[in-house]
């Protein structure tokens, strides 16, 4: 059921009233407070005014707007052939997107929650991730997936899924997720134009989150991680939703006195080993955030690679913080499942700070 | 299809009758509780104690009307817009709202009431009541199945995957649809441009009926005659059941973003229970007597309901690891200790 999650701290409304009018009006007048589902939406307006190619379909995403309404105005504004409500059938949505970019259109397509896209996996993993190797080159799938994924809205189950691991499992789909509205923006700009296939997940919880911004706004290119914080002590390695309880677990430590440099992935897949590596170097220690289950989890990924190309920097073992190895528990119960700043810290406490002291002092 | 128009009158029809007095009263008992229970649930909902409600005001003689024609052993496969369908199978009414409390996936156990767990990604658990039927005739069993599911789930694949495979394995199942209109915001014609939703049971080799659903008479003789077709043999059938959502999505919908009002009040003159009671007083199968018990049923129920949801359940989080395996395997249990002291220190 489309659950649209209870009303968050600064309610459902907000992120349905702001509308791209809106947004540009908050631009023409200089930076103004954006939330990420009014940059989605912005985003999506502007894509859609600049190519013809570009057109948007899915579950409830033409006059209401999306469940998120992060589509809102786009049916009134450029009409139904843009924008328009699709039958009900995941598999059949990603489908007929492949069938258009095969023929030169670039459909983004609103798979309604996370666990609602499953249905959509066969297309996904078979064609979508594939077409471009099978045909060597010849066909090349600029489809956009977007998915608002994660919990902490207290979704009824099938709401709250972190699913990035089964997408960033398969060779040639690009998956990222953006942690801020001037992110939420340029990313999926970015994503519209590339002519990979791109899974676009979308931290639900944070569609209400707020930045000062300019839009239009470029930030750096998608597939490159950014150092959010910088920081020396350690590296705290976060995405999509858990971006801002990164920042908000390094603000913590600061006061207690450890400096934390936080690093926003952005592109989970094709990885940008660089970024992070570098930072590793620097700090000597790294915790790796997802709200996801940490067994086979993206984390594992992360760490195995600090583990390979940092070895010789590293003070500690990589490790990792996400949700229990249990399926996303109903509303009542997620507060334990997730990872909070609590968790972060008390990892980041078990980083062998102690034998440091005695090498160093001794 | 109809046996009862909006008038409370009667219709006649050549091959369906209506069922008797005895069971026209029950129906219309089970739908005042129905209507009286999501009203209820929608208040809870606007409350904030259940996390969302998806209502099934308008719909009542569709679920009501197709569960009482379930036998004693049959199984029922709701959605999640089936909490009445789940009450009038006698699934503890609290229990219904379990899931949309936000405190269990499921409140119940489904072999206790002979109901699956309600189920929200669409039309996945149409198949689950075909394996069931035929593990149940396997064992020698005369069970059928109901699935309850929506127009807009006509949709996806697993809804066709599920009518072939009943219909190849010739199980006894009845896939009542309930057409209200809407899928969310989407209108039943972009869902499908087919002359109803029953003609998908043709290209399957299947029994198409289309009823309307709100005629509870009218569902409850379609379904019946569908289950003991299928019960003998005949094979399964899609029952599409023509009705209305009269309120929102869930609570959290915007309708007025998508459709009329003038559309509601439309449906709203054609509302269940109020032809099945004119036609009962008319042909004074109840009288005023008998239609106060109902109500006051109604009520019980509905009290019940909010002060066994007034008392805040306490939920253990040590039961987020106890049912993930048949046993906890060593690193859950590591967490559960963990999540254990992090509780201890707060
Ligand atoms: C596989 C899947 N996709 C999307 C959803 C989100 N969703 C929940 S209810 C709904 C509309 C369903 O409409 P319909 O089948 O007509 O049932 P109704 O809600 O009208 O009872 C949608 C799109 C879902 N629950 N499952
Ligand atoms: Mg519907």
């Amino acid at each position: 059921m489309a659950h649209t999650p209870p009303t968050p701290p600064t309610g459902t409304e907000t992120a349905a009233t702001a509308s791209g009018a809106a947004a540009s009006a908050a631009a023409a007048q200089g930076a103004a407070e954006v939330t990420m589902g009014a940059a989605l939406n912005r985003a999506l307006h502007d894509a859609v005014a600049e190519d013809p190619d570009v057109l948007v379909y899915g579950e409830d995403v033409g006059p209401l707007g999306g469940v998120f309404r992060v589509t809102d105005g786009l049916t009134s504004t450029f009409g139904e052939e843009r924008c328009f409500d699709s039958p009900l059938a995941e598999s059949g949505i990603v489908g007929t997107a492949i069938g258009m970019a095969m023929y030169g259109l670039r459909p983004v397509v609103e798979m309604q929650f996370d666990a609602f896209a499953y249905p959509a996996f066969e297309q996904v993993v078979s064609h979508l991730a594939k077409m471009r190797n099978r045909t060597r080159g010849a066909v090349p799938l600029p489809v956009v997936i977007r998915v608002p994924y994660g919990g902490g809205i207290g979704g009824v189950e099938h709401h709250s899924d972190s699913s990035e691991a089964y997408y960033t499992h398969t060779p040639g789909l690009r998956v990222v997720t953006p942690g801020t509205p001037a992110d939420a923006y340029s990313m999926l700009r970015e994503a519209i134009a590339c002519d990979d296939p791109v899974v676009f997940l979308e931290p639900k919880r944070r569609y209400w989150s707020r930045q000062s911004v300019d839009l239009p706004v470029r930030t750096e290119p998608m597939e490159r991680s950014v150092v959010r914080r910088p920081g020396s002590d350690v590296t705290l390695i976060a995405y999509g939703p858990m971006v801002e309880t990164a920042l908000e677990a390094a603000e913590q430590a600061a006061a207690e006195g450890r400096d934390v440099e936080v690093v926003d992935l952005r592109q989970l897949a094709p990885f940008d080993d660089a970024t992070v590596a570098a930072s590793v170097r620097r700090t000597g220690r790294a915790v790796v955030v997802h709200e996801a289950s940490v067994f086979g989890g993206y984390g594992a990924e992360v760490a195995a690679r600090l583990t390979e190309q940092c070895f010789h920097y590293l003070e500690a073992p990589v490790l990792r913080v996400g949700g229990l190895d249990v399926p996303y528990p109903p509303p009542k119960l997620e507060e334990h499942h997730l990872p909070g700043v609590d968790r972060i810290l008390a990892a980041m406490d078990r980083l062998q700070w102690e034998s440091e002291w005695v090498e160093g002092h001794g | 299809m109809r046996l009862v128009d909006r008038h409370g009158r009667r219709r006649e029809h050549p091959s369906f009758t209506a069922p008797d007095h005895a069971v026209l009263a029950e129906l219309h008992r089970a739908m005042v509780i129905g209507r009286r229970f999501n009203q209820q649930a929608s208040t809870l909902a606007r409350q904030g104690r259940l996390a969302v409600y998806p209502s099934s005001m308008g719909q009542e003689a569709a679920q009501v009307g197709g569960v009482l024609a379930l036998s004693e052993q049959d199984w029922l496969f709701p959605s999640y817009r089936d909490s009445v369908a789940m009450v009038t199978h006698g699934v503890d009414p609290v229990k219904t709202l379990t899931l949309f409390r936000g405190d269990w996936h499921s409140g119940y156990n489904p072999h206790h009431y002979r109901c699956a767990p309600q189920c929200t990604p669409l039309a996945t658990n149409a198949s689950h009541a075909v394996g069931l039927t035929y593990a149940a005739r396997r064992k020698g069993r005369d069970v059928a199945a109901l699935v309850l599911m929506g127009d807009g789930a006509t949709s996806e694949g697993d809804a066709h995957e599920a009518y072939n495979f009943a219909a190849v394995w010739n199980t006894p199942v009845v896939f009542l649809v309930q057409n209200n209109h809407w899928a969310i915001s989407v209108p039943v014609h972009r869902q499908s441009i087919a002359p109803t939703l029953a003609h998908k049971a043709v290209g399957y080799g299947m029994r198409g009926y289309n009823v309307d659903g709100n005629d509870a008479a009218a569902v409850h003789s379609v379904v019946s005659h569908a289950l003991a077709e299928a019960r003998a043999g005949g094979g399964p059938a899609i029952v599409e059941a023509l009705t209305y959502r009269i309120d929102p999505h869930t609570n959290s919908d915007a309708p007025q973003r998508y459709r009329d009002s003038a559309e509601v009040e439309y449906w709203a003159e054609r509302d269940p229970l109020a032809r099945l009671e004119t036609l009962l007083r008319n042909e004074q199968i109840v009288d005023d007597g008998l239609l106060g018990i109902y109500e006051r049923d109604a009520e019980r129920v509905a009290t019940a309901v909010r002060d066994r949801m007034a008392v805040e359940d306490k939920l253990d989080p040590d039961s987020l690891f106890t049912d993930v395996y048949a046993a906890i395997p060593p690193a859950l249990e590591q967490q559960r200790r963990e999540l254990a002291e992090e509780l201890r220190q707060v």
